[in-house]
């Protein structure tokens, strides 16, 4: 494909302006005449046995217009999906409120106080009294998988939900045969995705069609469940997602809320809204990442990797949310990283705990997969006396071995991992930057160069327990004046699709950019899709785009052929206008082919009217984005602060659509990732109450809490679709936890610290330091 | 996140303000910048019958010298105090302190009286107060009472304030000739509470020993604390670098922080130790005309 001027450019997001002026349009934002609002009332402990629920002061307070707990909402919803079936799978099933007496994580949904306005629903939701029994709980994901620990679903029998293997060559041979085997063991903390907007969800049914504004990022997927869980006919069934305020993977999933609502509205007979607290946002809404990774790294003495051994095991929470055991299954898959590891073996085992569900969170799982590889180099590294850089490139999968089949069962479709280290290496400096760490190190002052070289995955569809396969739709409408409005499957909130999918359509068409209106996140507006997640959304969803866009550039040139009395091949096109080649007067304009494609009275023998076609992109497989992460800090030992010094990305994403959102995405990403590594991490007491429970506790980085990135890339197209792009939403994510991690650990080297517990805070390097020095 | 229901009065005159606190007694609350307190209603963990916002009241907002102190007035906001060219070239103590308080938002509405009513330990200004000494002037239904900081703060969110008192001004001694200050903090990000932090002040006499030294500390005891001991070390010798260590050692034997999300109580202790180095060799710079 050649990139054109339309699709390289860098055109500023078009959904901004009413972003930033407040004339979004968000489910808060929605009022409806007679509206009703909901508070829910969640559990206070993290394992009990409900003894009984008293709503009578609940009922009788003011504005009160109904009080649900489990037995209500048995009557009159079904169960949710629970996804993606994994083998051997053992999940148990959830409804929107706890209907079996036993609540397993602190927010646990109870009962639901529905009032004529927010403040009375929510000072009445603390007259339902609950009488619990508080029974033993089990905090941490090792624990529950003793014998004797408590178990949270007794039909189940285990607290193991899953467990599953990924490996390839003979690890048991390769170890045995290796000159050095470095281990580690990794926590990857718990994150909360923390979006800007919390969940929200408004229902009304009217006229025979119930319909759902849900903060979602799968309308689709949650159209089609809500059809089950409400028992109604899905085609009577409108679900929008409206303005999402950020969902980083919290809003991937069909949560319970939605299901209640809608229930309520149906039995109401009244518009019903709830909008989910802060606080609610922080125990009920999914967390992310909550992995304990073993990892053993054998290799010979000249750094050549003979082998990985790694088990993860993977905190789920209390339940399995909808793609759940997708995400640390991603870490098995993944681990082997950009090397080529001839022996691998990876053990996954997922693991309930009385803790609040985890879930995708941008990167799922390929995050953790880096993490521990590139922790495992860097040790390796050090246990060899060898540079960072060198490790890598003497284990890097090298170009011409594409497409790479790795022993975890991934298949890499394209990559060049030396290029984009280079021009990191080059941008940085490497070799300068190293002499000052020489002579800052004889002044007392620690300076860290950290490296990420990162491959991740990127496309993925709906594994079962979605809607669907791994595809999404498009229709692109031209109409009767020309003007453009494609209708897309995926649900942007925040990416810039609006924007980026303008482009690909003027880019096929030729039409400027502005006569191109992007519509999506309404599934009465847009064909079925599958949603906007796993970076997914221009790989698959642009995908999409594109072949409709081409398909309707074809039928556009046959009824300009038909009009202009030439055969097809012979038109010309510069967007604007067709012409016969070789006799620029005879030409008609593309406004004209589109009114007579409605108008139909000259078209070409057989063809159907309109000039608007749907297409359903099914990507060959998935794309693997790459590149490197270089971090720069510096460490002060005595308060144990971690300062950024500069920051270096190279990132291959395949074609860029538009530099400033690729720019947009990889900012974000790396913020996030960053965080991951020195700022945010959830804590829980002994007794399963969250300790980080508010943004006070909860250390979410801002803008002067980052340095400033030096972004550059690389450009390996992708040849599984006609855009040759790969995702680039997770990327900035994958990268920046490691890249920190290890800048900061070559930083204090000299103190002999091998490794930090995430989130590194000044504390932990002090601890670390502390430890380690017989200064002070 | 929705307070409990709460009545909303905005007297016009602290006499006014004063006779609505008499009234209402311990159901009201005073509201100044709003920036500790509704948080707290929010989470429910305060639910005050009345809340009596001064913030329509002239006059509170003043930040000038007069015969021998800086006044600063109960409204004058964190904003005006990081902004105000007085402050920044006479009193850097102040000036360091209104920078790392939270983030513009918090500062454009938050006031030192506030912070100091609020008695939060982890407040900023309570540690600056103590080491510049100032004096806290409480209106009540009788006449003004001037408080030193020294005796204003009794416990964790405690003072001797009265019910039916407002703070209407706080009383910052000007500073003397060959005096310097700093106030240094340690925080998980920028905007946050402090781990730690430290305000220091020396002034020096013409043989550069010291003459006076104010040390307070954020967030490592009950309250805001001031150093006694430290201070002791310090009085009355040339502050070298021995005798910034002794100082800075006794600082951090005299706090009494917790073990908290922030960190354990040995490294908060540490925290102190360093900080006070830092901060003292600062203020000593700064005494001596440095920046
Ligand atoms: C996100 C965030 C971060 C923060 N970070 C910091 C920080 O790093 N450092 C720091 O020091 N502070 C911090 N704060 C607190 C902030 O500085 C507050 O503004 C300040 O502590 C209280 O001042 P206020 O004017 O807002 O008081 P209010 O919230 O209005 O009142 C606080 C208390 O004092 C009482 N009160 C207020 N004024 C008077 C008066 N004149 N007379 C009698 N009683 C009165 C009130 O009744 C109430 O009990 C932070 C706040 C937030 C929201």
């Amino acid at each position: 494909m050649v990139i054109s001027h339309a699709l390289g450019a860098r055109i500023k997001r078009r959904e901004d302006p009413r972003l930033i002026t407040g004339r979004a349009i968000y489910v808060d934002d929605l009022n409806f005449a007679g509206m009703v609002h909901v508070a829910i009332v969640r559990s206070p402990h993290a394992h009990a046995t409900i003894r009984s629920i008293d709503t009578t002061a609940a009922r009788r307070a003011p504005g009160v217009v109904a009080v649900w707990t489990g037995e209500d909402v048995k009557a009159r919803c079904g169960p949710l999906p629970v996804g993606p079936r994994i083998k051997e799978m053992k999940a148990p099933k959830r409804f929107p409120l706890v209907i079996d007496g036993v609540v397993r994580h602190v927010g646990d949904p109870v009962a639901a106080v529905v009032a004529t306005t927010m403040d009375a629903a929510r000072d009445a939701s603390d007259l339902v009294e609950v009488d619990y029994e508080p029974l033993p709980s089990v905090q941490d994901p090792e624990a529950a998988l003793e014998p004797g620990a408590p178990i949270l679903h007794q039909d189940l029998g285990t607290n193991v939900c899953f467990r599953m293997t990924y490996g390839g060559g003979n690890v048991e041979e390769a170890f045995a045969g290796a000159d050095v085997v470095v281990k580690t063991r990794i926590v990857q903390q718990r994150l909360i995705p923390a979006a800007m907007e919390t969940r929200g969800v408004v229902a009304q049914y009217k006229g025979g069609e119930l319909t759902v504004w849900t903060s979602t990022q799968i309308p689709h997927v949650v159209k089609t469940t809500l059809a089950e869980t409400v028992r109604l006919p899905e085609h009577e069934i409108h679900v929008i997602a409206p303005e999402v305020g950020g969902g980083f993977g919290s809003k991937l999933d069909v949560y319970g809320e939605e299901g209640l609502v809608a229930a309520l509205a149906l039995a109401l007979g009244r518009p019903v809204k709830w909008i989910e607290s802060r606080r609610e946002n922080f125990i009920a809404t999914i967390h992310g990442r909550g992995q304990i990774d073993y990892v053993e790294l054998a290799a010979h003495h000249d750094g050549t990797v003979a082998g990985l051994r790694v088990r993860a095991i993977a905190d789920l929470g209390a339940y399995s949310q909808l793609l759940t055991p997708g995400v640390p299954t991603n870490t098995g898959l993944m681990c082997c990283g950009c090397y080529r590891i001839p022996n691998a073996h990876a053990e996954v085992i997922g693991v309930f705990t009385n803790r609040t569900p985890t879930d995708a969170y941008r990167g799922a799982g390929r995050p953790e997969a880096t993490f521990l590889i590139e922790r495992a180099m860097d040790l390796l590294a050090a246990e060899l006396k060898m540079d960072p850089v060198e490790v890598r490139r003497k284990n890097f999968i090298p170009p011409a071995a594409f497409p790479y089949k790795t022993p975890t069962g991934a298949v890499y479709d394209s990559g060049n991992y030396e290029r984009a280290l280079d021009k990191a290496l080059e941008r940085a400096d490497y070799r300068a930057l190293r002499d000052e760490q020489a002579k800052l190190r004889k002044q007392g002052r620690y300076l860290g160069i950290g490296i990420a070289t990162y491959v991740e995955i990127t496309g993925l569809g709906a594994v079962a327990g979605l809607s669907g396969g791994n595809w999404e739709s498009a229709t692109v409408r031209v109409e009767p004046t020309g003007k453009v409005t494609v209708l897309t499957g995926t649900s942007p909130h925040g990416q810039g699709e609006e924007t980026t999918f303008a482009q690909i359509v003027s880019d096929r068409l030729g039409v400027p950019v502005e006569d191109v209106v992007v519509l999506h996140g309404d599934t009465r507006a847009v064909p079925h899709g599958v949603g906007t997640f796993g970076s997914r959304t221009t790989p698959v969803g642009g995908s999409a785009v594109y072949v409709a866009a081409e398909k309707v550039k074809d039928k556009a040139v046959q009824i300009a052929a038909h009009l202009l009395e030439a055969a097809p091949a012979d038109i010309s096109t510069d967007g604007a206008r067709f012409t016969v080649r070789g006799s620029p007067e005879r030409s008609v304009e593309f406004k004209d082919v589109a009114r007579m494609a409605y108008k139909a009275y000259k078209l070409p023998a057989g063809m159907e009217p309109g000039l608007d076609v749907t297409h359903f992109f099914v990507p060959k497989e998935r794309v693997f984005p790459f590149g490197t992460h270089l971090c720069v800090v510096e460490v002060d030992p005595d308060t144990g602060e971690v300062t950024f010094r500069r920051y270096i990305a190279v990132d291959d994403c395949g074609n860029i659509l538009n530099p400033l959102l690729v720019a947009g995405q990889i900012h974000g990403g790396i913020v996030q990732g960053l965080a991951q590594a020195i700022y945010e991490g959830v804590t829980y007491d002994d007794e399963g109450q969250l300790l980080t429970g508010t943004f006070a506790e909860y250390v979410v980085p801002q803008a002067t809490d980052v340095p400033a990135f030096e972004l550059d890339h690389t450009v390996t197209p992708s040849p599984h679709n006609p855009l040759g792009a790969k995702g680039v939403g997770e990327a900035g994510t994958i990268g920046a936890t490691p890249a920190v991690v290890n800048a900061i650990l070559d930083a204090l080297a000299p103190f002999g610290v091998k490794d930090l517990q995430m989130p590194i805070t000044p504390r932990r390097v002090w601890e670390a330091l502390e430890g380690n020095s017989a200064s002070r | 996140m929705i307070p409990d229901r709460f009545e909303y009065v905005a007297p016009s005159s602290v006499a006014e303000a004063v006779g609505l606190l008499q009234r209402y007694g311990a159901e009201a609350k005073v509201l100044a910048g709003g920036h500790s307190l509704i948080p707290l209603m929010k989470l429910r963990l305060a639910s005050p019958r009345y809340l009596v916002d001064i913030n329509r009241i002239r006059g509170l907002a003043q930040l000038q010298e007069d015969d021998g102190t800086l006044g600063v007035g109960a409204l004058t906001r964190h904003a005006d105090l990081e902004t105000s060219e007085l402050i920044r070239s006479r009193y850097p103590l102040l000036a360091d302190a209104a920078r790392v308080i939270a983030d513009p938002l918090v500062r454009n509405m938050g006031t030192l009286a506030g912070s100091l009513a609020h008695a939060d330990p982890a407040g900023d200004w309570g540690a600056a107060m103590l080491a510049v000494r100032a004096q806290v002037v409480a209106t009540g239904p009788r006449r003004d009472r001037t408080i030193p900081i020294d005796e204003f703060f009794v416990d964790t969110f405690t003072t001797t304030l009265g019910p039916d008192e407002i703070v209407s001004e706080i009383r910052v001694p000007k500073p003397s000739p060959r005096s310097g200050g700093a106030y240094l903090k340690v925080e998980r990000k920028v905007g946050d509470f402090a781990i730690a932090a430290v305000g220091t002040y020396v002034v020096l006499d013409e043989k550069g020993a010291c003459r006076q030294v104010g040390i307070g500390l954020c967030n490592v005891g009950a309250t805001s604390l001031r150093a006694k001991r430290a201070e002791e070390t310090l009085r009355g010798r040339v502050p070298d670098e021995k005798a910034i260590a002794d100082a800075a050692r006794a600082a951090s034997e005299e706090c009494d922080p917790a073990s908290d999300l922030r960190g354990p109580a040995e490294y908060k202790r540490d925290l102190v130790r360093v900080l006070i180095g830092r901060a003292l060799r600062r203020a000593v710079q700064r005494a001596k005309g440095g920046a």
